[in-house]
């Protein structure tokens, strides 16, 4: 069991309530995941030709402030950070790629959990109520979020195996369910090049979704591909720069239920983590069919 | 009329005072509002009360109901009046997977639509959805009748037993051993007897009916190498 949820604004006016919306979200679906919870919030976009990465580290006192004086003098370029508890987002201007290479040198402790221009990803072990305070979910602004209370069945609870997991850039995935091809899957991915972390099953699902991304799919390919290549059950939530997809297995024994009103559109496990949010009563509510993909997104980012 | 708000109220007092009335029976009209989505609702219902739940219900909403008359005014979630062994269960809009599951008697009626596995290994209770139903309905249903005003997904009936199935739309694909069968005079009449009783206002003639071709009651030898 896991409990997913997702909140997307279509009303600009409610971008400085998304983390006040979406906390109560993440706290209802407890009961589906008490051990990790993590979230993937889109918002505070750096411009083109900078890049935003989210860091985390397992030590509590880490000292960020040596960390990204060392990165600025080896990339000399502008940089700009911030510590959020045991989290750190990085902005800085040039590309991915050289950040990663400098990272890994200075810091190969340090965990990319995110990168892109508007994801930032945040997660770790406990109740979800303590993640939410852990990272102050509720002052939190965006466009669009999606979340995770995990209950673990496939591997270790440990701070790598919650969820979301990165997929790419400004990409990310959540899921409820489990996979039973994983291991196999893992061996042709690692020839593929995408590397693993953790023994954790939904990383894979991530590790495919980046290859296939990688190799040219559009996101709605990567997931029509992901239904025959998966074997398993899944409910899958999958947030993009501009929006979030919902996409269930087709023998669809993981619950998803979405909710839809003129300011926004809403995705849990269960309808009783949509029940806090404003005109719910008046929303259309509807079960999202099995093997079929939903999208919501933003025209222009 | 006795009213619960589960906004401060928890399910257990609720439940609990339900149950009180199988003792000594002081009040048979109940009303529940803010249900919230949360699970377990008026769950083993063991007498013949009027029960309201304004809003959307979670898990097994009227599970196990005995002669109770539950009426949901918004949706519910997965199991609704599973194993409910008699009494009436209204869902006023649409309900998720298994809905009626196990049920041994009663009705069971959803004016939405159902999802997946509507009427799983149902044993008697009779089903009418006025909208149409998921993937797998009916499997292994053993007894009791499903009345589908609108479409059926994939696979409906698999491993069907005595259950009768009666679809006014289309049927995405039929379950191994489950057929469409002649409508006589008799199905007519217990059609109308369910939709009337259901209240929906549709002619049985437009229906079809579907049923068990009773292939996989024995095990054939010329399957023994599938083993």
């Amino acid at each position: 069991m896991c409990g997913i949820v997702g909140l997307y604004l279509k009303n600009q006016a409610l971008e400085p309530q998304l983390g006040k919306l979406f906390e109560p979200m993440l706290l209802a679906m407890t009961d589906r995941g008490p051990d990790s919870a993590g979230f993937a919030i889109y918002g505070d976009e750096v411009q083109d030709g900078w890049v935003k990465l989210t860091l985390q580290s397992s030590a509590e006192e880490y000292d960020w402030k040596q960390l990204m004086g060392a990165l600025e003098g080896r990339l000399g370029c502008s940089l700009d950070w911030f510590r959020n508890a045991s989290a750190a987002v990085l902005k800085v201007q040039t590309e991915e790629a050289k950040v990663r290479e400098a990272l890994a040198e200075l810091a190969a402790d340090v965990r990319i959990m995110s990168a892109g221009q508007s994801i930032e990803i945040l997660k770790g072990m406990g109740l979800p109520a303590d993640i939410a305070e852990r990272f102050s979910l509720a002052n939190m602004k965006g466009s669009h979020i999606i979340g995770h209370t995990r209950m673990a069945t496939e591997s270790a609870v440990t701070m790598e195996g919650s969820h979301p997991f990165s997929t790419g850039a400004d990409l990310c995935l959540v899921h409820n369910g489990s996979l039973s091809n994983h291991s196999r899957l893992r061996q042709l991915l690692k020839r593929q090049g995408i590397t693993f972390e953790t023994e954790n099953d939904t990383e894979v699902a991530a590790g495919y979704l980046t290859w296939r991304l990688r190799e040219g799919d559009s996101l709605k390919a990567a997931l029509d591909h992901s239904l025959e290549d998966l074997d398993g059950f899944f409910t899958f939530a999958i947030g993009t720069r501009n929006g979030f997809a919902v996409i269930r297995d087709p023998i669809a024994c993981k619950p998803a239920i979405l909710a839809e009103t003129d300011d926004y559109v809403a995705m849990a496990s269960e309808y009783q983590a949509l029940a806090s949010l404003p005109g719910i009563d008046k929303a259309r509510v509807w079960e999202p069919e099995p093997a079929t993909m939903y999208i919501w997104e933003r025209t222009a980012a | 009329m006795n009213k619960f708000d589960l906004a401060t109220d928890s399910v257990r007092e609720l439940n609990q005072a339900l149950h009180d009335q199988a003792k000594e029976l002081t009040e048979r009209e109940w009303h529940v509002s803010n249900p919230g989505g949360k699970h377990n609702l008026v769950v083993g219902v063991n007498e013949a009360l009027s029960i309201d739940i304004d809003g959307h219900a979670g898990y097994y909403c009227a599970g196990m109901n005995q002669k109770a008359t539950v009426t949901v005014h918004g949706n519910v979630g997965v199991g609704v009046a599973e194993n409910m062994m008699s009494g009436v269960v209204r869902v006023k809009g649409s309900a998720s997977q298994a809905a009626g599951a196990t049920a041994h008697g009663g009705l069971l009626v959803i004016e939405g639509d159902a999802g997946a596995r509507c009427g799983i290994s149902m044993k008697g209770v009779d089903i009418v959805v006025g909208g149409s139903i998921g993937h797998m309905s009916c499997f292994m249903a053993q007894a009791g009748r499903l009345v589908v005003c609108g479409d059926a997904g994939d696979a409906l009936g698999d491993s069907l037993y005595e259950t009768r199935i009666y679809v006014k739309g289309t049927v995405k694909s039929l379950g191994s051993d489950c057929i469409e069968k002649e409508m006589r005079a008799e199905h007519l009449d217990e059609l109308k007897e369910l939709l009337h009783r259901a209240g929906f206002n549709e002619d049985p003639a437009s229906f079809k009916r579907y049923g068990s071709s009773r292939q996989l009651y024995n095990f054939k030898v010329d399957n023994a190498s599938a083993y």
